[in-house]
């Protein structure tokens, strides 16, 4: 136990170092733009805005300041917990990331879930078939989809599903022009199949290589040699061997996957008009909403940094190699 | 009970990369063993005599191909036969921690292995072989060597099989568990099952096998009885047996000098002659067929 | 006795050669593809894209293959253009990605273990972020257009790669020779010129090749997002995101032909490198 503290402690201190690196050289890569935040900030009522209006904006923003002493203000209030105030949305930047986190997050974890089990799957089924037509199909497969653009996946999933088919909506979270009351969970999981299936693409082909590496490895193992030689086989064999073996890796896997997750959400959520943290993202950078852009950028770090440690605790908690190693 | 002819194991392998190349690992290899006995196949260490063992339960590589016949209780053995006797009829006890998966505990590894009453089995087992009885709740990665080769020992005790067959059953343990686990063995013969140990320590094989069979460079050079190694081994057939007895602490303590052929070498002659004492021109000729002589066989046209 | 010989040989060589030359010729198909791809991008005429609105909205047809837009405007040649300024990109960014993995990568092994320990932390803040994230911050600071996504695209691709080559300068400095070398007293320069330099460039082209689909794809994505190459540019995630527009229209061939096209290129890259990893490093070969 001890151990892990301090295991996580040594973890939470890189990361808060890599934190404070990351919230000023974006400060610095964002002071330099030459995107006017003021511009973005009107918008298209430019033209009506005078100079004096323009210096009161920039008053209030503190856009007259120095970037040193703009980067000083804003870092004092981030570490109050502080994100600043949203210029698209005009409302607290946390609201917004969490209020958007949360849509995001049934898609991400939906997503994450399918393209686990289903990598996983195919993946064995490779390996336990290595070298047959099934294995040669699922790498090929697999090869192919990592070369595929996801936001192609989901123009050709809206192609056929929505505008052929007619069988899911064209986009959005919930149907246009429904107040919020009336939206049902049905319509709340109609938008959201394509999404998700188009977000699981991405990751399945990773997992599935990886097990298909793993399990055969394992399969040409002295213990599962042992074990034929005790007389298992086919699925037993799998079930007491290498399952056992080959789910802890591909678990902290899709755990350090977290990353391609939240990057794949920003184009899914695009294509599909979700409105999610991705598209948030997406609508931050192109409108130059600098506020929520620096605290998207915050918020990704975190969530790839949990997803990290949380791949290495799993290993810690599950392995018994490290996990009853210390009693010895 | 276990009959072995003309077994030859090759396996196609790339060299340098795209070349392809049979590789004959065991040739001609032939040994019999009746149920009750101890057959000990001797040899250097690294000298393939573990694919033995893998030909047996049919659990060898892909890449390899298999000549010759394997009888097992009358029945010859083929891939589906192996298949359906190995872990019941025959079993095995490999030789190392590396055989038992490394996320199970060792306890229910046994288990796997036994018929019928498992968890009693490996108990029984694990204090015949003393092995403490929290060891079943460990993992492999937490036992020392000679629990491994004892927990291995023991997934064999439980399977009940008719032909056990061991691959290195004694290193890493100490003297007083080698005793232990071989009188096992023997005890194990002495009611009704046959033992088949492949090991390089003659002193383990002489103490409790009833036959021994010397292997060198792929083959069985000789198959003799225990008691012909005594003495200065004038009752050994082939130079090579003769020179391995020598070569024991108790004995001469000598040195073989030169060392074994690679199998790629392909000799012509007899595989033994480049290092053998006597041999004559005769012996670069042909291959030495194996001859019956006092009871045991030799691949020696010179055994008397 | 010798023909008989030769024959003999020669019957054993052709199954032998099967691997070697099915891995050459995927690599040489893969490579006719490409090179293809910028000859029709870099000849076809701009007139094809011209807007001709007597042709809009067609079908894919022999004389337009991959249909016309709301434009009138040849998709064919369009989605070639896009392709030849995706692989320019991706070239540009790739090499100067890898460049920055071969420095840092080196400089972690043989610079001691401070430079070490801040480069391995350089690799933990670049891959901190989401890559996308990455670069739309970056394409934000720059402004958008080209140049932000070059710059994003080879700050972000840089540390796997990174990661790689010290690995290998790490296993070249046990090897006996540099070890001998460094006895004999030569200088690091010296060392690092003469015995890791010529093992690191196959892998250093290789890594390079390898890169290019990650930085095709992310450039792709960053343009359909709209925050990489600007609307002027003939480029797929130009052409991608557009067609978004057309999707209730039933002009499937606006979004399905550049797609598959991409797809095609981002494959063609990841079986030229794979195979000449192989033929590299055979031991890893049997994979």
């Amino acid at each position: 136990m001890k151990n892990m503290i301090k295991f996580i402690l040594k973890k939470t201190i890189r990361m808060v170092s890599l934190l404070i690196a990351l919230c000023i050289i974006s400060f610095l890569l964002i002071s330099y733009s030459p995107i006017d935040p003021i511009q973005a900030y009107v918008g298209a009522d430019m033209m009506r805005v005078g100079p004096e209006q323009r210096d009161k904006i920039a008053e209030y923003w503190g856009l007259d300041q120095s970037p040193l002493e703009q980067f000083v203000q804003w870092g004092s209030r981030v570490l109050q917990g502080d994100l600043g105030t949203s210029m698209i949305y005009r409302r607290p930047v946390a609201d917004i990331i969490s209020e958007k986190f949360l849509n995001s997050i049934i898609l991400m974890s939906l997503a994450w879930l399918l393209s686990g089990i289903i990598g996983f799957i195919i993946g064995s089924i490779a390996a336990m078939k290595k070298d047959t037509w099934i294995d040669r199909t699922i790498k090929w497969y697999c090869y192919t989809l990592a070369s595929t653009p996801t936001f192609w996946i989901g123009l050709l999933f809206l192609m056929i599903f929505a505008a052929w088919l007619d069988w899911f909506p064209i986009g959005l979270g919930v149907p246009a022009g429904v107040i919020a009351e009336d939206v049902t969970i049905g319509d709340r999981i109609k938008h959201l199949i394509l999404p998700t299936l188009t977000l699981s693409m991405i990751g399945i082909a990773n997992i599935a290589l990886h097990t298909r590496q793993k399990l055969i490895d394992i399969l040409s193992s002295d213990y599962v040699l042992f074990a034929k030689a005790r007389g298992e086989k086919g699925f037993v064999l799998f079930w007491r061997h290498g399952l056992r073996n080959v789910a802890l890796p591909a678990i902290t896997l899709q755990f350090a996957a977290f990353s391609e997750l939240f990057g794949g959400a920003v184009i899914a959520e695009t294509v599909f008009s979700y409105p999610g943290l991705g598209q948030a993202t997406v609508e931050a950078g192109l409108r130059g909403d600098v506020p929520l852009l620096l605290g998207i950028v915050i918020f990704s770090a975190i969530f790839v940094f949990i997803g990290n440690l949380v791949a290495d605790l799993i290993y810690r908690l599950v392995d018994p190699r490290i996990r009853e190693g210390k009693f010895l | 009970m276990l009959e072995v002819n003309h077994l030859s194991i090759s396996f196609l392998q790339y060299e340098k990369g795209l070349k392809q190349q049979q590789l004959k690992v065991i040739k001609d290899l032939s040994v019999s063993v009746h149920s009750g006995e101890i057959l000990a196949v001797v040899g250097s260490s690294g000298s393939g005599k573990s694919l033995l063992a893998h030909a047996i339960l049919g659990i060898l590589p892909t890449n390899a191909t298999t000549e010759g016949t394997i009888y097992f209780d009358g029945v010859k053995l083929t891939p589906e036969k192996k298949e359906e006797f190995r872990g019941k009829e025959i079993s095995f006890v490999p030789q190392s921690v590396n055989f038992l998966d490394p996320l199970m505990r060792v306890g229910t590894q046994v288990r796997n292995a036994a018929r019928g009453a498992s968890t009693s089995a490996q108990r029984k087992a694990f204090e015949r072989l003393r092995l403490a009885k929290d060891v079943e709740q460990k993992f492999p990665f937490q036992l020392s060597g000679g629990m491994a080769r004892r927990v291995l020992a023991s997934t064999a005790m439980v399977s009940g099989a008719k032909l056990i067959i061991a691959d290195e059953p004694t290193p890493g343990m100490d003297p007083t568990v080698i005793k232990e686990a071989l009188k096992y063995f023997r005890e194990l013969a002495d009611s009704g099952c046959t033992v088949l140990m492949i090991t390089h320590d003659i002193g383990a094989a002489l103490e409790i096998a009833d036959k021994i069979a010397v292997f060198y460079a792929g083959t069985t050079v000789e198959s003799a009885m225990v008691n012909d190694f005594s003495g200065d081994g004038r009752l050994l057939r082939h130079p090579y047996s003769k020179a391995l007895w020598r070569a024991l602490p108790q004995n001469d303590f000598l040195p073989i000098p030169g060392s074994q052929p690679l199998p790629y070498a392909n000799l012509p002659g007899c595989l033994f002659e480049p290092r053998c004492a006597f041999a004559t021109t005769e012996c670069r000729q042909d291959e030495p067929k194996p001859r019956e002589i006092r009871n045991g066989i030799v691949r020696c046209i010179h055994a008397t | 006795m010798n023909f008989l010989r030769i024959m003999t040989q020669k019957k054993s060589l052709i199954p032998k050669l099967n691997l070697r030359q099915r891995t050459l010729i995927a690599m040489i198909v893969s490579a006719i593809i490409l090179l293809s791809v910028i000859f029709a991008g870099i000849l076809l005429g701009d007139e094809r894209i011209a807007t001709n609105l007597e042709n809009r909205n067609l079908a894919p047809s022999l004389d337009h293959p991959f249909g016309t837009d709301w434009l009138g405007r040849d998709m064919f040649t369009r989605t070639m253009k896009g392709l030849t300024l995706s692989i320019a990109v991706g070239l540009i960014a790739a090499a100067a990605s890898s460049l920055i993995a071969v420095v840092l990568g080196i400089l972690a092994a043989t610079a001691g273990k401070i430079i070490d320990s801040i480069i391995s932390w350089l690799v933990d803040l670049f891959l901190s972020v989401p890559h996308l994230v990455t670069l739309i911050l970056i394409a934000f600071a720059l402004g958008g257009g080209m140049k932000g996504v070059i710059i994003g695209l080879a700050l972000t691709h840089w540390p796997s790669l990174c990661r790689v080559i010290r690995a290998e300068v790490m296993q070249l400095r046990s090897t006996e020779y540099v070890q001998i070398s460094r006895k004999l007293g030569k200088k690091r320069w010296w060392i690092v010129t003469k015995h890791m330099i010529p093992h690191l460039i196959p892998q250093f082209f290789v890594g390079l090749i390898l890169l290019f689909p990650h930085a095709i794809l992310h450039e792709a994505a960053i343009t359909f997002v709209g925050m990489g190459l600007s609307p002027h540019h003939p480029a797929i995630g130009i052409i991608l995101s557009e067609s978004m527009r057309y999707l209730s229209t039933g002009m499937w061939w606006l979004a399905f032909f550049p797609g598959l096209c991409l797809l095609i290129v981002v494959r063609s890259f990841d079986i030229i490198g794979e195979n000449l990893r192989m033929l590299i490093d055979p031991h890893r070969a049997h994979e």
